[in-house]
């Protein structure tokens, strides 16, 4: 009879402690952000999709070698260049990121030995169509120039 | 209006949970073959998110796979990329520097009490509290935004790599782990007045769910399902790996066998966590955190190697059957949570429906890791 009391006792005074926890909360400074209308700035290593790197030519640093390529666990990228005449090294024509089946591990940055591929800090990815996921990186790069 | 169905006295009805249901946490389903309010059979139906890890594992290069690891466990990623990074290591004799190895055990401490907190919170709400999941979540998005910002990803991180590291942590992420610890404590003593002082969470978990340890043993059940019931089993003390042996922690045991007991495991693992990141920050070591000779192709010699790690989750293990190629001949992932999910249909016959779900919250189920 009495653990019974003292079990109803104590098991009050541990629920009116929770309250009083919460209670403390409600007047703790706010920690979320209200998202969309405001964001947080991505920290310096985010790792978003891949952007290609240009050169103070505005042209890309990419020698067409295909480590990248070779790197990619899922086959994610496709790239092609050509040599023009008369030219020594190889020039990039199309760089393809199929972004629908890239998981963003960064094996295609780590692998490129030429400072060609970076992170982009883009995160609000969304769409309802798969194409918009096919990046053709260079046409990218020749904007952002603009 | 339907007419009530009415039952015979000893006629059983099935009752079907999930595969889309919160109290599963992810695509479980579960048949449950009722009498009433009590179970009589429960059967666990597994493979909605099956993904092949380990046949993608025979098929993708040894770096390939290396990102694969960490998409098992959405919760844990850095014990399971640990494991087989320490696999290969071992496989193909690459020496790895110190601070990597210290950095290493500091980030899936980390990860550990990031997972463990997540488990905190969802566990409660699937008894029905809803606020200590807000104020677990506050704490674990510490962990994240210091995770970020050295690995560059929140959930799916990339960080191991054969040797050593991706990048190098920096003075940010010291500091703010300096003073994590502290807080994490302030936090740990709230939700022990919280929710572990609660009398009606005491009341749905103090005895409910027995778990023998000879049904342990049987079912291979590790992490805080094995040390609840009286197991002193940690792969971190028993078969020791990376720098840990250095480290000076407890392994949580409780006697009690029952859904408290395994609470209180995990919530004391937390502060052990603690304990081995403030000792790793302390002892953390000046140097490079790759070999200075970089593994190019990784081909460890044909033989069969075998590495276990003690995840957030449980014991996991891999074993590697190499033929010398470029891929494994064979990959075996031994994920904990397939043995503790499995104890859930011996143990829950005669179990009511509410004890049940939170019994099947005090195993910490991620199904993504138990489908892999």
């Amino acid at each position: 009879m009495v653990t019974y009391f003292s079990e109803i006792y104590h098991g009050l005074i541990s629920l009116f402690i929770g309250m009083a926890i919460t209670f403390k909360e409600f007047f703790k400074p706010t920690v979320t952000v209200a998202y969309p209308y405001e964001t947080l700035t991505m920290c310096d290593r985010y790792r978003g999709h891949t952007e290609l790197i240009e050169n103070e030519e505005g042209k890309p640093n990419c020698v067409v070698c295909g480590l990248c390529e070779k790197a990619c666990p899922s086959g994610c990228i496709t790239l092609a260049g050509e040599k023009p005449e008369g030219e020594k090294k190889k020039v990039l024509t199309t760089y393809i990121l199929d972004f629908t089946r890239c998981s963003l591990c960064g094996s295609c940055v780590e692998s490129c030995n030429f400072n060609a591929l970076t992170f982009s800090k883009e995160y609000n990815l969304a769409s309802t169509r798969k194409e918009d996921f096919i990046f053709d990186l260079l046409k990218r790069l020749e904007e952002r120039n603009k | 209006m339907n007419s009530p169905i009415l039952l015979q006295p000893d006629e059983t009805f099935i009752l079907n949970v999930g595969p889309q249901h919160p109290a599963t946490h992810g695509v479980l389903r579960v048949k449950m073959e009722m009498s009433g309010e009590y179970i009589v059979e429960a059967e666990t139906v597994i493979g909605y998110i099956h993904r092949m890890h380990e046949k993608m594992g025979e098929l993708k290069t040894y770096p390939q796979f290396l990102m694969n690891l960490s998409r098992m466990d959405y919760l844990g990623a850095l014990g399971y990329s640990h494991g087989h990074v320490l696999l290969i290591e071992k496989a193909s004799g690459i020496e790895v520097p110190e601070r990597a190895e210290y950095i290493r055990a500091i980030m899936v401490e980390l990860n550990r009490v990031a997972s463990h907190l997540f488990w905190f919170g969802a566990f409660v709400m699937d008894l029905g509290g809803f606020s200590p999941l807000m104020y677990a979540l506050q704490d674990r998005e510490h962990i994240l935004d210091m995770l970020e910002g050295v690995t560059g990803s929140r959930l799916t991180y990339c960080y191991f790599r054969f040797g050593g590291l991706y990048n190098d942590v920096d003075d940010d992420f010291i500091s703010a782990a300096r003073r994590f610890i502290p807080r994490m404590r302030k936090s740990l003593k709230k939700y022990h007045a919280l929710v572990t002082g609660n009398i009606i969470f005491r009341k749905r978990l103090e005895g409910i769910a027995p778990l023998s340890q000879e049904m342990c043993r049987k079912y291979g059940a590790s992490s805080a399902v094995a040390r609840g019931s009286g197991i002193n089993f940690d792969v971190r003390k028993n078969e020791p790996y990376s720098v840990y042996p250095e480290f000076d922690f407890d392994v949580p045991v409780f006697h009690e066998c029952d859904s408290l007991a395994r609470y209180n495991v995990r919530m004391e693992e937390i502060e052990q966590s603690l304990r081995i990141i403030e000792q790793g920050l302390d002892k953390l070591p000046d140097g490079p955190i790759m070999p200075e000779k970089k593994p190019k192709l990784i081909k460890p010699p044909p033989g069969d190697y075998y590495q276990a790690v003690e995840t957030a989750r449980g014991s996991f293990g891999i074993r590697l059957v190499s033929d010398g190629g470029k891929t494994p001949y064979r990959l075996k992932l031994r994920s904990p949570t397939y043995s503790n999910m499995h104890l859930f249909d011996e143990a829950c016959r005669g179990m009511m429906i509410m004890d049940a779900l939170a019994f099947m919250g005090s195993l910490d189920l991620v199904i993504p890791e138990i489908d892999r």
